[in-house]
């Protein structure tokens, strides 16, 4: 099923289907390593809803909902 | 000697190596030509001293934050004889890809995989020598914090300086930007998938059972309920144990030097010293930093420990993360909650921090309003203030009346960055990312050490150096008196109106004017100012608060001038360091008017609801 990023509910899979966004903020995700076709895992939100907390190549990340609207993802299930 | 230059992620352990390597013999400094500050240090291997360098933590070598641009244009000056890109076991696949754009960029490299302790209680296995095949530099496993295989790490390191390191470094030939940004971006695709694909060839893991320590503690500290709670029961703690703690080294420090002060006394009048030289000297200069010292130096070295214990164990991101739905509804970046803490110690070290931030409006609202929290400088006045006239001596109500100011700080904050974002600095907010590093037992004695000797004593030494000439200055003033009052009363005399609008007086006002170059200044002037600058060894607070009770003094008045010490202009050093971080005198200007309206209009408020209901 195709979404973006910030529709993940905690627990979900997904796999990057492409970023949606230019300049510095698509570089800062390629630093991360987000690029087409990385698996990502929604931990958790904040308690007033954003940011949300992901779990990329090891590694836990914030990001805004209004980012991740701009990150395409296919749902998966969790390995 | 040899260069080597110690290149990483954030949160890799890098300083943590960089300390293991260079023991106590390190300091930071301005590399030569650079802006951003770098620790050096020297290392002695078989007979050898080598330099060290601790670049900057950085994600990537392509972005342009001011730490990454330091870092690049150090490895491309080719300067250092071997660079060493330290990675973090437990997530080898992202640490690699900075490894691989260094690899581009420098022939002489060493790959030390770091955390492998940690990645072992995670049931990460990675595979060294296939690691080493792969990658075609020396690769050695590490853990820093228990001084596991620094030894190897310096053996290869010392075999690349001296050249008897067989060097192919596979290279994809790409260099680290393309022309374009397209190109750019696709490069650093190749980085990331190189990356992916030798983390998949050299690092195994077992399945984990039990969910690890950090989901653990996340799960209470990132809630809705309990992690507020949390949030606020460790503030109060921090400052229950700062007053409480602060209360017995602050009485022994003052019996020394009123010891200290009579001894020197009784030689200056055995020299026959002139009176005024005396009253110049020893009321003037050895009071006023007596007294900064006296009054400063407890609860700074209770603090700020405290505060880096929390900062090691990787608490200040998830404040972060809880506070971030504030900060973007005043249009600013959720790393203000960072340099908001670091303003906590320092400001002018918070201003400095609001580097982090990439957007260059946000940074701005961040540098504008890191004054509305106060730094160690104040602290001390605000917990005299409140235990003389609000908690009487109760340390618990104490530290639930500081942590009721910081709120209001923070509030403050939120309010002075939400105007900025309507008028002067308008915009959306950006985007940003926050790692969340995994939580990490503080290194207690790595962390004193630095707290101590690195802040405590580097704030301490800053404000006795300013406190011994404005001593000075201040009982010229107080003694000089061309038209029959002295100066200093004068003055005061003058700031009297505008002091009472406040709600404080003129004397008040005065102090906290002559105490801009440091907000420590500011009690000490206040009492050299109610004294005529004539009494010695009143240090102690309850001293201080008697002479403060004969000038009329009441809870009104410190409840103001709690209010003014929360919201006035930043010191001098805070707003040089803005200048230097802003690079405009309109800005820095800014940055002292914001919070002085913020405070004289709150102050104003609370004087005018206690005239009429109170």
């Amino acid at each position: 099923m195709e979404t973006t990023l910030d529709q993940l509910r905690e627990g979900d899979c997904a796999r990057i289907l492409s970023l949606q966004m230019r300049g510095a903020m698509r570089r800062r995700l390629l630093d991360f390593g987000m690029i087409e076709g990385t698996s990502v895992r929604c931990v958790r939100q904040s308690p007033a809803g954003d940011p949300v907390l992901y779990l990329v190549r090891g590694t836990m990340l914030a990001l805004r909902r209004q980012d991740g609207r701009q990150i395409a993802v296919e749902v998966v299930s969790c390995r | 000697m040899p260069l080597i230059a110690l290149a990483g992620n954030p949160n890799v352990g890098k300083s943590t190596l960089f300390n293991a390597l260079t023991g106590r013999n390190q300091h930071t400094g301005n590399w030569p030509g650079k802006t951003v500050e770098v620790a050096q240090g020297r290392c002695r291997y078989r007979g050898t001293e080598y330099q060290l360098v601790d670049l900057p933590g950085a994600y990537s070598l392509v972005s342009r934050s001011p730490e990454e641009a330091v870092a690049e244009a150090f490895l491309l000056d080719g300067t250092a004889d071997c660079t060493v890109a330290v990675c973090d076991a437990t997530s080898l696949e992202r640490s690699l890809i900075l490894a691989l754009q260094l690899m581009e960029l420098t022939k002489r490299l060493v790959v030390c995989v770091n955390l492998t302790d940690e990645a072992e209680r995670a049931g990460i296995r990675v595979d060294i020598p296939a690691l080493e095949r792969q990658l075609g530099v020396p690769v050695v496993a590490a853990c820093a914090l228990r001084e596991d295989g620094t030894e190897t790490l310096m053996a290869r390191v010392r075999a690349v300086c001296d050249g008897y390191e067989p060097l192919q470094p596979q290279r994809c030939g790409c260099g680290i930007r393309g022309e374009t940004d397209e190109a750019s971006d696709a490069i650093a695709a190749q980085f990331v998938l190189r990356a992916q694909q030798i983390a998949q060839r050299c690092v195994s893991r077992e399945k984990q059972e039990t969910a690890s320590l950090t989901e653990r503690l996340d799960r209470v500290l990132l809630r809705r309920f309990s992690g507020y709670a949390v949030m606020l029961l460790l503030l109060l703690g921090v400052f229950w144990l700062t007053i409480e703690g602060a209360n017995y080294p602050s009485m022994g420090l003052q019996w020394c030097f009123d010891r200290l002060g009579e001894l020197l006394r009784r030689g200056a009048d055995a020299l026959r010293l002139p009176p005024p030289l005396v009253g110049a000297l020893l009321d003037g200069v050895y009071a006023t930093a007596a007294r900064v010292v006296a009054v400063m130096l407890p609860p700074m070295a209770i603090f700020f420990p405290l505060f880096t214990l929390l900062e090691d164990f990787g608490y200040l991101p998830r404040v972060a993360f809880l506070m971030d739905h504030r900060f973007r509804r005043a249009g600013a970046c959720g790393k203000q909650s960072l340099t908001l803490c670091m303003g906590l110690g320092c400001n002018a070290a918070g201003v400095t921090g609001c580097r982090i931030i990439d957007s260059r409006r946000e940074r701005l609202i961040a540098v504008l309003t890191n004054a509305f929290v106060p730094c160690n400088g104040r602290f001390p006045a605000l917990i005299f203030l409140i235990s003389v006239y609000f908690s009487r001596g109760s340390a618990l109500l104490g530290a639930a009346l500081l942590t009721m100011c910081l709120l209001l700080s923070v509030m403050m904050t939120l309010a002075g960055s939400g105007l900025l974002n309507r008028t002067a600095l308008r915009g959306e907010p950006s985007s940003f990312v926050l790692e969340m590093p995994p939580y990490r037992t503080p290194r207690i004695g790595q962390v004193l050490v630095r707290s101590v000797r690195d802040r405590t004593l580097c704030v301490l030494g800053r404000a006795v150096i300013v406190a011994a000439p404005a001593g000075l200055v201040i009982w010229l003033l107080a003694n000089l008196a061309p038209n029959g009052t002295p100066l200093l009363q004068s003055a005061a005399a003058f700031l009297n109106v505008p002091g009472r609008i406040l709600g404080m007086n003129g004397a008040i006002l005065l102090a906290f004017v002559l105490g801009s170059p440091a907000n420590e200044l500011v009690l000490p002037i206040l009492m050299m100012i109610l004294t005529s600058g004539s009494l010695l060894g009143a240090e102690s607070s309850a001293a201080m608060a008697q002479v403060l009770d004969t000038a009329g003094f009441t809870w009104r008045e410190a409840l103001c001038t709690l209010v003014f010490f929360l919201f006035h202009w930043p010191c001098t050093t805070t707003l040089l360091t803005a200048y230097r971080e802003t690079k405009s005198k309109k800005w820095t200007l800014l940055a002292a008017v914001l919070p002085t309206a913020f405070g004289c209009a709150l102050c104003a408020a609370v004087n005018l609801f206690l005239h009429l209901f109170a």
